[in-house]
């Protein structure tokens, strides 16, 4: 098809053509257009549908404030809806559809919405659909979700990946127009670090968009010419495509990079996508300005559009809405896009201007003092009427409108910090206020000067203030023409008159917000919906706020703004998690033993970030617990062994280390010999338990403590908060060794004969009793550590290597232990182990017990002070009923007693005011024979040998089970000693 | 001598080295490390010991790149020191009656996995994935920082193109994966 | 947020984990007749100032310095950053 709207001139590359499809017809556009210039050139003014009336709509603007001209961009997997073509720019073989259209986009279904169009009006959601509830979630909200919203989601995984990016400079440029620009050339040229960010694909801002000169050439040339210098100095990176998204504390920016949007699929390997963190010890604005539209009838038809977007489409990309052309404007800016349309062969079939004086043109007729009051059309502008300054009417045809209702400074990121923008009468718009976030400066038309000249005044001598330069650089000749406005923001008694095009909210609506008493702008926004779309407003919210301050009686300052948020554009939820999915959503730990533990076939499960190995499966087994039943009564027969490297390690060192351990745990550690190992409980402050673990004294100076695996974190912060905090004076130093030592638990009667193959010492009963620890070698010199604990509650060591050496220790116990028949066990054999003798875990030490719940109440020291001893002793955390562990067994063996079910007395009322308690921990006792549980329960302690019902309403669960000892192997410990 | 061998960080019996464009990323299985704490009311004695050893009292953010001890400050009063561990296997065994009273020496070789990344575009590599300020950096700066939600310390060393990585061992594949799929990005 | 460490200038505070009040240093004595009422207000009472405010802050990514961050909790403006151990013992803490 040809490009029938395709007029001279523009920075498109016309030696080179494009290959595009929307809807499914082909098109064909040039390097340096975006998507929407090059339909309009193909003469495509039809583009979307309306949210909600499916009225047909095409592009607004040129620029990222678009809100009609929304598409499907790609297809597949990369399929993205709410694309806004005005932005995207064109590659080969781009795909693009409309959306929220049903059927083909000239004949859309829903368009009746349109004609029901007086029953959807403001706060129709609230309005219609409040009764009977469950219609709305069967009936109401699919089809409305079907008929309205906008764009679909491919609803299949993103192909592409995303990078997030950390920068420092001195002074970060928001913006390259010519503000930008100008502000980037004198920081460059001092030497400072500069990053110029800028939305677009092209640097110059209006520049390009301009047919002026700046000084001897034109804009777009000087433009071109000052990216090039500083593209060639070190100091300073251009970031073309990069969005400043927010403003966000202490100098602090986002900064989205579409690396590669504009091609037609990311290279091998690189992001489509970068979220920069950008440090900017200074920031200065140069964001330039929005023109605004004024709302009349039907002001929403393909053609109606920002006088300076036709200005954009013409200029820099070749192409004109329409060949005949009319301007409806309330200030001089409407009769520059006039002079450069006609300039370049467009027919002005009239410049409708509201001012009395408006200035006059040979070649085109101007109306002064007149207003448009409708369109016509189908699918399309076709004529306007116009109403005279005499009052009579006048049918203009047109394919295409220019509104120009004045600028608005793009003051959003001025706001992100509470800052709240000021009127400026002289233009008639909201300019930055003072509350600007720390290290902004505004410069430019974000700053209210809307000349170019003065643009590069302003942005010159921000960057000298910013960087406290001597002085400004030279600056060209250029337009310096004054801003002469009239505001005008609707025309009276009009009322499907578009303020919002992608919301659909019309005068009428904010009309009907104010009569129903929704009259504060935060009402208002909420009540219709206004600038809530993904546009934010851009061209609408002032519209809006204008009508309301009339209706009210006020002035728009006296009304206010609502707030702008991050981000200033819409953003990918992608590029917020970064490389940050599926497998690396976290960094992953492996144990020193994971490359052996994968060869044996280990079923691993995540445990905070590491990967321990669940179980280890034979040949011949089906089940889970096929495999951990053998694991559990093989540990116990003769001997097994665990990775437990990922319980925290942290080194207590220095000569207080053993009054630190005194004051961290609860019970005493001042007394313990060195060669000695204890078991400790830390408390919170509050007196409740917050970890526990082993203190082992390898020397008078040094312990070493352990903490459950998902607590290291928290452990090691407590510790230092207790030692820079509370007792800054104490010798002692911290230093986690977690990841420094590989640990193994070896368990079971023959750990000793297997241990004794491979450690250099005698560790005899005699010399190495039950709770001794020691540095000691392996294997013929490696040094290692050696602790006599156990959680099994069998005989049992944890044996510790430097880290390299794991893997080789593992193997080395495997081989020197296969004459016992070693066997490896995973975390749920540790597990139901630690469960048969009633030790305590995360399950029970849950954020919510105390020492006394779990039977460890005579720990807490009476004689020392400690974390949490004082509050441990209030009233309220010592009464005789209080919950206390306790062993729950089935009284029928075949029953299960499923963790978080809660305990009941054997009679009365099952509910939350009976309770009796609940189970923490529960597993299958293959040593028993039955299913064995931990739990917590009111008077615990006095109640062994009751039977009670075990409830669970929502499962169904109802099971009878006897108290018992929480200890259900070796309750005397005599394993533990042999 | 005992007769166990070794594993790399990354779980191999050699270190791994790759070359993406420009970036080279090799695992440097050669360092022996282990922390220098002072004492409480020991402090210059531990300082002046230091200084004999690496040639400085590192700042911080600062390391001090000497041969064969080389050694960075790690928090108030507190040093990595590193060497060779070819010849020196036994460090805090070493350090610890140097220092005497006056510091508190842990072994930590096993703790961390160290990544040479070389090249001319070390420095975007650097951008995408820390906040270190790389281009402020001069030679024997050396902060802790966060890539990829791994706490690692980032030295620059001497040559330009230089920076040395530590991260915490256990996530050794993890912080490979993120420098290697970086290297790529910019390449 | 950016927090100007006193060592190491200024670090951006996602490498911070933030614990509140500064006043949690002042541990009440364990050994005083109103122990349990100290403590109580100690552990369970906190001012929730719009306005300045003294903080804990953990340089958990960093060197592990516990700081005191003199922060508004309406503008986040940050007026002053010292070492927790520092303010500790101007306090009168030691051992």
């Amino acid at each position: 098809m040809s490009q029938k709207n395709r007029i001279a001139g523009g920075q498109i590359d016309r030696a080179k053509t494009l290959k595009f499809s929307f809807d499914g017809r082909s098109y064909a556009g040039h390097p340096g257009d975006t998507l929407a210039s090059a339909l309009l050139a193909n003469g495509v003014r039809l583009m979307g549908r309306s949210f909600k009336y499916h009225r047909p709509r095409g592009a607004l603007s040129a620029g990222s404030e678009e809100p009609n001209a929304l598409v499907e961009l790609r297809g597949g997997a990369r399929q993205e809806p709410n694309t806004r073509a005005t932005t995207v720019e064109l590659f080969d073989g781009l795909l693009a559809k409309s959306q929220n259209r049903m059927g083909s986009l000239r004949f859309d279904l829903l368009a009746i919405n349109d004609r029901l169009s007086n029953f959807l009006t403001a706060g129709f959601y609230y309005k219609t659909f409040m009764w009977p509830a469950a219609f709305w979630e069967k009936l109401y909200e699919p089809v409305i979700r079907k008929a309205a919203g906008l764009g679909s989601l491919s609803g299949k995984d993103d192909p592409d990946v995303y990078d997030k990016g950390f920068l420092h400079c001195d002074l970060l440029i928001i913006g390259a127009g010519p503000a930008g620009l100008a502000a980037a050339l004198t920081a460059g040229r001092a030497g400072a670090d500069v990053i110029l960010a800028d939305e677009d694909f092209s640097m110059g801002g209006r520049l390009n968009s301009e047919t002026f000169a700046v000084g001897d050439r034109s804009g777009a040339d000087w433009a071109a010419q000052t990216v090039a210098e500083l593209a060639s100095l070190s100091n300073v990176r251009l970031m073309p495509r990069t969005t400043i998204i927010g403003a966000f504390d202490h100098g602090t920016y986002g900064g989205l990079e579409r690396v590669s949007d504009h091609l037609h699929s990311p290279d091998a390997g690189k992001p489509r996508q970068i979220l920069w963190r950008i440090y900017a010890k200074r920031a200065l604005l140069c964001a330039g300005a929005t023109e605004r539209p004024i709302a009349f009838d039907n002001n929403d038809r393909p053609g109606v559009m920002l006088g300076a977007a036709l200005r954009t489409y013409a200029n820099r990309f070749g192409a004109a809405a329409d060949r005949r052309v009319a301007i409806f404007t309330n200030n001089d800016d409407g009769h520059r896009t006039a002079r450069d349309l006609h300039a370049k062969g467009v027919r002005i079939s009239a410049v409708v201007d509201v001012r009395p004086d408006a200035p006059l043109h040979p070649d085109y007729q101007v109306l002064r003092g007149a207003q448009v009051v409708d369109t016509r059309g189908r699918l399309g502008l076709s004529f306007i009427d116009v109403r005279q300054a005499d009052g009579t009417m006048r049918v203009v045809e047109c394919g295409a409108l220019g509104v120009s209702g004045g600028w608005n400074p793009n003051v959003h990121l001025t706001c992100h910090q509470r800052g709240l923008p000021v009127w400026d009468d002289a233009i008639a718009a909201f300019v930055p206020g003072e509350n600007l976030p720390v290290g902004m400066a505004v410069a430019g038309a974000a700053n209210g000067v809307f000349t170019t000249a003065g643009a590069l005044r302003s942005g010159a001598a921000g960057a000298v203030a910013a960087l406290d330069l001597g002085q400004t650089p030279d600056l060209p000749q250029t337009e310096d023409a004054p801003v002469n406005i009239t505001p005008f923001w609707y025309v009276k008694g009009c009322a499907r008159a578009w303020l919002d095009q992608q919301n659909d909210v019309t005068v009428k609506d904010v009309k009907l917000s104010h009569q129903e008493g929704f009259r504060s702008v935060e009402h208002l926004k909420r009540y219709t919906t206004l600038g809530m779309a993904t546009d934010q407003g851009k061209t609408s919210n002032m519209g809006g706020l204008a009508i309301m301050a009339e209706l009210a009686g006020k002035t728009i300052p006296q009304v206010g703004t609502t707030i702008f948020r991050p981000p200033y554009t819409p953003t990918a939820i992608g590029a917020f998690a970064g490389r940050h999915r599926g497998q690396g959503f976290h960094p992953t730990r492996l144990t020193p033993s994971h490359k052996w533990a994968q060869e044996q076939g280990a079923v691993f499960v995540e445990v905070g970030n590491w990967m321990r190995a669940q179980w280890f499966p034979q040949p011949g087994e089906t089940h889970w617990r096929q495999s951990v039943d053998r694991e559990v009564l093989a540990t116990r027969k003769s001997v097994g062994v665990c990775d437990v490297t990922t319980l925290g390690k942290i080194d207590v060192q220095g000569t207080d280390a053993a009054a630190f351990l005194n004051t961290i745990y609860c019970n005493g550690f001042a007394k313990l010999a060195v060669g000695k190992v204890r078991y400790g409980l830390m408390l919170r402050e509050d007196g409740i338990a917050m970890d526990d673990g082993t203190a082992a004294r390898l020397a008078e100076d040094h312990f070493v403590v352990t903490t459950t695996t998902a607590n290291a974190l928290p452990v090691y912060r407590h510790m230092e908060f207790v030692h820079q905090c509370l007792f800054p004076d104490l010798d002692v130093q911290l230093i986690s060794t977690t990841e420094a030592w590989a640990q193994y638990a070896v368990a079971g009667p023959n750990s000793r004969k297997l241990l004794e193959k491979i450690v250099d010492q005698d560790i005899s009963n005699a010399a190495f009793p039950f709770m001794a620890c020691a540095n000691i070698t392996v294997c013929g010199g490696l040094r290692a550590r050696l602790f006599r604990i156990s959680f099994s509650g069998e005989l049992a060591y944890e044996i510790a290597v430097p880290t390299m050496y794991g893997d080789a220790l593992i193997r080395r116990i495997m081989a020197e232990g296969a004459e016992f028949g070693v066997t490896p066990y995973g975390t749920e054999a540790l597990g139901v182990m630690r469960i048969e003798k009633g030790h305590a875990t995360g399950n029970e030490i849950n954020g919510t017990t105390t020492a006394q719940n779990l039977g460890m109440g005579r720990m807490v020291s009476t004689k020392k002070d400690s974390i949490g001893a004082v509050l441990s002793r209030r009233e309220g955390l010592n009464r005789a009923d209080d919950l206390r562990q306790v062993g729950i067994k089935p009284v029928d063996p075949a029953e299960k007693v499923p963790a978080g079910a809660h305990l009941m007395n054997a009679q009365g009322p099952v509910d939350a005011v009976h309770d009796q308690g609940y189970v923490t921990s529960a597993c299958y006792s293959p040593n028993l024979g039955h299913h064995i549980a931990l739990g917590f329960l009111k008077n615990g302690g006095n109640r062994i040998g009751e039977e009670l019902r075990l409830v669970s309403p929502l499962t169904g669960v109802e099971t009878r089970v006897e108290i018992v000892s929480p200890h259900f192997i070796d309750p005397e410990g005599e394993r533990l000693r042999a | 001598m005992h007769d166990l061998k070794p594993v790399t960080a990354l779980g191999q019996s050699a270190p791994v080295a790759e070359t993406i464009g420009t970036i080279t990323i090799a695992e440097n299985d050669t360092l022996a490390l282990a922390s220098v704490a002072a004492r409480m009311g020991h402090e210059e004695a531990c300082h002046a010991i230091l200084k004999k050893l690496i040639g400085a009292v590192p700042g911080p953010g600062k390391a001090q790149l000497h041969d064969p001890q080389a050694g960075f400050w790690t928090g108030p009063d507190q040093w990595m020191v590193s060497a060779p561990r070819e010849t020196h296997e036994l460090l805090a065994d070493t350090l610890t009656p140097m220092f005497g009273q006056t510091a508190t020496i842990t072994e930590q070789s096993g703790a961390w996995v160290c990544f040479d990344v070389t090249g001319a575009a070390m420095s975007d590599l650097c951008e995408r994935l820390c906040a270190v300020p790389i281009r402020k950096m001069d030679a024997g700066g050396a902060l802790r920082t966060m890539i990829h939600q791994m706490g690692c310390f980032v030295i620059r060393c001497k040559a330009d193109d230089h920076i040395r990585i530590l991260g915490p061992r256990a996530s050794a594949n993890s912080l490979h994966h993120a420098l290697t799929t970086a290297a790529h990005s910019i390449a | 947020m950016i927090i100007d460490h006193p060592l190491l200038g200024p670090r951006d505070a996602a490498e911070f984990t933030y614990m509140g009040d500064a006043k949690l240093i002042d541990r009440p004595d364990p050994d005083a007749d109103t122990a349990a009422q100290d403590f109580h207000d100690y552990a369970y009472l906190r001012d929730n100032p719009a306005g300045w405010h003294q903080e804990l802050w953990f340089h958990e990514a960093g060197d592990r310095s516990w700081l005191v961050v003199t922060r508004n909790t309406l503008t986040h403006e940050i007026s002053k950053v010292e070492l927790a151990r520092d303010v500790a013992r101007s306090r009168g803490r030691n051992k």
